[in-house]
């Protein structure tokens, strides 16, 4: 049984679900790259440096990400092109 | 054959050593024969908290190099019947730890001893990776706070890759978690992660949760393992932990704050 001051003491909201979200993010992210192959790093830069030849695109510009799907790898790789230096 | 158990964490000052100490003379106590090994090759430290100091000749390095021998290193522990302590050696020099060296002196042990408890330095450098690349088994020691649950997950990473068994191609390296330095009321408030919370971040067994407790630094000013102190809270986490290393099925106690007074009795069930 809760003591009955339990009943009237407010619900705050405290640092530690803070702490909890920041990590789960971070964990995920550090494990996605951890588990990839080592050449996963090298291709981004060598996508970049091929875009780059065609569009001004920052770092950010290419994302990459590596999913396991029962026995195949599926890599999903997104560009971003931002707005003034789209070419159609 | 010993079984080898590293102790680890990643981040510094979360409680390695003192779980070492801890767990080998838990499983002292026990009758199984431990050797527990200090691989923190120049800040020497489990002599100190098992409070040994003054008996150190010679040591881990010593051994390696075959300046001495193992039944001349090993410091049999005054307390503690089946209990040996190997201590670091103060050298400045990190390479000093060659990796056949280590598995020599491990391989040694392995013949009379049941345990052997490997009391990993903080970091992922040479020492830490030695500490745990020929173990069995490894227990992540981990403060919920943020960086000490990252750098967990950094070490579990680790240990599922670069041990033997991993390069073996056994998998990695079965790992439980101990959390400590727990303050259950500080859990209550919503300040502080709790066991279900890390657990569900690092996806692991928890194989302890020792509170938070004036105990552990009354202890290590003694020079006596914590666990001994069958009084406090934190000693009997550690000897709950061991009955759970060794195979027994025990609930886990002190996570949740405990009102003695009367005040607390009259209104806590």
């Amino acid at each position: 049984m809760k003591g009955i001051f339990d009943y009237f003491r407010s619900p705050r909201q405290g640092s530690a679900k803070v702490a909890k979200e920041r990590l789960q993010v971070i964990v995920a992210r550090e494990r996605s790259h951890r588990s990839g192959p080592d050449y996963l790093p090298a291709l981004h830069r060598e996508l970049l440096e091929v875009i780059r030849k065609y569009v001004q695109v920052g770092d950010e510009a290419v994302q990459m990400s590596l999913e396991n799907q029962g026995n195949c790898e599926i890599l999903e790789v997104n560009i971003t092109l931002s707005e003034p230096e789209r070419q159609e | 054959m010993a079984r080898i158990v590293v102790i680890t964490s990643g981040k510094g000052g979360v409680g390695k050593t003192t779980t070492s100490a801890a767990l080998a003379t838990g499983l002292a106590l026990e009758g199984r024969k431990t050797a527990v090994i200090d691989f923190d090759v120049g800040l020497r430290n489990l002599d100190l908290i098992m409070g040994c100091e003054r008996r150190v000749v010679y040591d881990f390095v010593n051994v390696i190099n075959g300046d001495a021998n193992l039944r001349q290193a090993l410091i049999k522990d005054k307390r503690t019947d089946n209990l040996f302590i190997l201590p670091a050696s103060q050298t400045r020099d990190k390479d000093a730890l060659t990796e056949a060296g280590v598995e020599k002196v491990l391989d040694e042990l392995s013949q009379e001893f049941e345990y052997i408890v490997c009391d990993s330095p903080a970091g992922i450098e040479r020492g830490a990776l030695m500490a745990a690349y020929f173990a069995d088994e490894a227990i992540v020691v981990t403060n919920p706070e943020v960086s000490s649950v990252r750098d967990s997950d950094r070490m579990l990473g680790i240990l599922s890759s670069k041990t033997r068994k991993a390069e073996r191609g056994e998998g990695g390296l079965p790992a439980r978690l101990l959390l400590t330095r727990y303050a259950p009321e500080r859990v209550e408030r919503g300040e502080m992660l709790s066991m279900e919370d890390v657990t569900e971040i690092l996806s692991i067994d928890m194989l302890g949760v020792v509170p938070e407790s004036q105990s552990v630094l009354n202890a290590s000013n003694a020079g006596m393992p914590v666990i001994l102190d069958e009084e406090s809270d934190a000693g009997q986490a550690y000897r709950d932990a061991v009955a759970r290393f060794l195979g027994e099925d025990r609930p886990h106690r002190f996570l949740s704050t405990q009102k003695k007074g009367l005040f607390g009795r009259l209104f806590r069930g």
